[in-house]
């Protein structure tokens, strides 16, 4: 880690930050609308002599169509990229030979040589593959660093998408006592009506539009589902019941509307990547973390200041001292539930511009939500936003493989597809400990 | 549009191997939720622990080292009940003492992870991974009584079998619930629901109760499970077989049926499964007959019907009728806490 500290890197790093941002105010053209498929991949590795991003020239990628047979083949270029042309849409998986890397490098996740990438019409996406300088016998404690830092980057921008996700799960059940398992589905209704909109139009304004029909969605559950509901004196416990109710609804109607796919946004997909000590990042990374953090301060500054916002933190205390110091209980909820849609609904597009948009995303999702607003504290309004960012370290630091000296699993690590079991452990893990969570109060848990 | 053939398919499903194996779960939802008033939301999870430890001793198979033949049919119940009564404990300590809802995200949680931790590909030699475990209902199926080989009212020699079985369980199972519900622990299990505070303040132990309710009810998710992948023939860890879809079905036959009615999840499975192969069939024959054009609905989206029409039922019968066709609404534990 020395490296990391040296004058010249940290000048470098600071010279590629300013100028990530430049091109990120200068909006990032938009992708050239070109009529055929195909992957941009990318595989650099740092050279350790002169601590440069060498390309890694000559490596052989493959790239398999959903059924396994090979549609194209080619090598990394001098400039460290290579273009596979796809035959069609569809998905597809880029598959790197890893013996036909240069000598002494590998692959910077071990195993983590192939890439599905899913295509649309005209779309030519990007992919990179994560590549190291080995460094012989016993350079396990580096690569556990290395592996440390990134997956730590990752997880705190997965835990700022749950925190955007989780606030109005937590600021619902706070002002009305729901248990809303229907909210996972806000996230995904503003992911996929961001995507169906990103069709015909740069993915800004497609999200703009996405973000407000997901408010829109959120009101009209208070008002068409919930208020009644409530005037009518229906338990909580029934309501919870109602909620997954209409979470099964909505997320087989969206089904319906938009396929089973995985699919990813038309805008941002083809970005280089950016070397930054031991992480490697693209733009859209910061982009999706600047976002998340800036409204995320902006909810805090307005949960804390604002009039509506003190009125929404003294109703999520109590409700009735609330309305009889004068406060429309049902306005404040109604703001709740604008605000708390909208918020989801935009965590869902970075969600889906991180990853991809699927029908049942949010309901993956809830999970980790229920997990980070049970950590911060149920019903609080700052709860979530620490419940989430630990929970989104967590899970992806659980993945990480120990080094070779760790006692007993060293050299292991828990597989991907696994890592939201962490997220479980920590929801029965604060439960046996402190069940009200980091930030709530003893006598909500009942 | 054939009528008589929806009309055939309908009563058939509505005996068959699905309204067989829903009654057997919803009658532990019923001990859980109706009796007991537990919202447990993972149901799908004991199923899933019923279903691999009955699959995994039979069908025989390798993983760290250890290798293992095909066992015998008891091994495997045995397994899959242990299974389900440990998944129990570990989701009844941390929230049993807490609010009822706590209960909920905690089961709903865990039945998806129990999901995704059998899907692993890590664990292919044990659960198969994706692909699940096939063919380990040979023996099952050899011990069938000759008596069965033409089948049964038109149902398969193999799908009688395990109806047979299936449905003389269901029977088992409402004699034995009616003991238990008529026994000083069912008053218990009952006083717990409606208030527990007072059934603590005469001396009963409301957590202990709560949690061996929890785990009993388990095991009857469990052996619905396991009768799912016996009348089945293989275990998948697909979405529509473990999970959380799975779980709203028995819920919303329970409900259907009436909570805390002994005969209520029977009922309650049998139209619901009728319910749903009638919807099912009539859209797939208006598809074929062209009544619904393709553009509108096509094959692949009817079986997306059933979940849309689960998730609509389940909120409809909240709003308007929370203690089903045949319940009593004192019965009803809703707002117990």
């Amino acid at each position: 880690m020395t490296r990391l500290l040296t004058t010249t890197t940290t000048v470098r790093a600071l010279a590629s930050v300013a100028v990530l941002f430049f091109v990120l105010l200068g909006l990032v053209p938009a992708a050239s609308a070109q009529a055929e498929e195909g992957v941009n991949i990318n595989a650099n590795f740092i050279d350790e002599t002169t601590d440069e991003r060498t390309p890694a020239t000559g490596t052989v990628l493959v790239l398999l169509d959903a059924d396994g047979a090979e549609v194209a083949s080619t090598e990394i270029g001098d400039d460290g990229r290579a273009f596979l042309a796809a035959p069609g849409p569809g998905t597809y998986i880029v598959q790197l030979d890893e013996g036909t890397l240069p000598e002494g490098v590998r692959l910077r996740n071990e195993g983590a040589n192939e890439l599905e990438i899913t295509l649309q019409a005209g779309q030519i996406r990007g992919g990179i593959f994560a590549l190291e300088q080995g460094e012989g016998s016993g350079g396990g404690g580096s690569r556990f660093l290395s592996d440390l830092v990134s997956l730590s980057f990752s997880g705190l921008k997965f835990g700022l998408i749950i925190a955007m996700c989780s606030i109005g799960l937590s600021l619902i059940f706070g002002t009305t006592g729901l248990t809303n398992f229907a909210h996972g589905e806000l996230v995904t209704v503003g992911a996929l009506t961001t995507l169906f909109f990103n069709q015909s139009m740069h993915l800004v304004l497609a999200a703009i539009i996405g973000v407000a029909v997901t408010a829109a969605f959120g009101l009209m559950n208070e008002r068409t589902i919930w208020r009644p509901l409530r005037d009518r004196g229906t338990g909580l416990i029934a309501m919870l019941v109602i909620s997954i109710g209409l979470s099964i609804l909505v997320r087989y109607v969206l089904l319906y509307l938009a396929g089973g796919n995985r699919r990813a946004y038309n805008d941002f997909g083809n970005q280089s990547p950016i070397d930054f000590g031991p992480l490697t990042f693209v733009q859209r990374d910061i982009f999706i973390m600047v976002i998340a953090l800036i409204s995320l301060v902006l909810v805090a500054f307005a949960v804390t200041y604002t009039r509506t916002g003190k009125a929404m933190r003294a109703v999520a205390d109590n409700v009735d001292l609330a309305e009889s110091s004068g406060i429309d209980v049902q306005r404040v909820i109604q703001t709740v539930w604008i605000g708390g849609a909208g918020l989801a609904g935009l965590g869902g597009v970075l969600f889906g511009l991180d990853q991809t948009s699927k029908w049942d995303m949010g309901f993956e999702l809830l999970l980790l939500m229920f997990a980070a607003v049970t950590l911060g504290g149920l019903g609080t309004a700052y709860g979530p936003l620490i419940g989430s960012v630990l929970v989104g370290l967590l899970v992806n630091l659980s993945t990480i493989t120990f080094p070779e000296w760790f006692p007993g699993i060293g050299g292991t690590g828990l597989p991907t597809e696994l890592k939201n079991i962490g997220a479980l452990f920590v929801l029965v893990g604060i439960l046996l400990i402190r069940p009200q969570g980091i930030l709530g109060r003893a006598d909500r848990i009942g | 549009m054939d009528w008589g053939q929806i009309f055939t398919f309908t009563a058939e499903s509505a005996f068959g191997t699905q309204a067989m194996y829903f009654a057997i779960a919803a009658i532990g939802l019923n001990i859980h939720f109706g009796y007991t008033g537990l919202l447990n939301f993972g149901h799908a999870g004991f199923m899933t622990c019923g279903a691999y430890g009955l699959a995994i001793p039979l069908a025989g198979g390798e993983i760290w080292g250890f290798e293992w033949g095909q066992q015998a049919m008891w091994k495997g119940v045995l397994i899959g009940l242990i299974a389900a009564g440990i998944f129990g404990l570990l989701l009844g300590i941390p929230t049993l003492r807490l609010r009822a809802d706590y209960l909920a995200i905690v089961t709903i949680a865990s039945a998806e992870i129990l999901r995704i931790v059998v899907r692993a590909t890590s664990l292919r030699g044990l659960t198969g991974g994706s692909n699940g475990i096939n063919g380990f209902t040979t023996s099952f199926q050899n011990a069938r009584p000759s008596f069965l080989d033409d089948g049964f009212l038109g149902y398969s020699s193999r799908q009688s079998w395990v109806l047979m079985l299936g449905w003389i369980f269901v029977l088992f199972a409402v004699g034995f619930t009616y003991l238990l519900i008529h026994s000083p622990w069912g008053r218990v299990v009952k006083a717990v629901r409606e208030d527990e505070d007072a059934a603590r303040a005469l001396g009963k132990n409301a957590y202990s109760v709560k949690m061996q309710s929890l785990v009993l009810g388990g095991l009857f998710g469990a052996i619905g499970g396991m009768f799912f992948v016996l009348a089945q023939g293989s275990v998948q860890p697909t979405p529509q077989d473990f999970g959380t879809p799975k779980t709203f079905f028995i819920w919303v036959a329970v409900i259907l049926g009436g909570t805390a009615r002994l005969w209520g999840p029977v009922i309650g499975s049998i139209m619901f499964s009728g319910l749903l192969a009638f919807t099912d069939t009539s859209l797939r024959e208006a598809v074929r007959a062209d009544y619904i054009p393709d553009s509108i609905l096509d094959g692949v989206q009817v079986g997306q019907m059933r979940f849309i029409l689960l998730g609509l039922g389940l909120m409809l019968l909240m709003v308007f009728r929370p203690q089903g066709i045949f319940g009593d609404k004192r019965e009803l534990a809703l707002d117990a806490r």
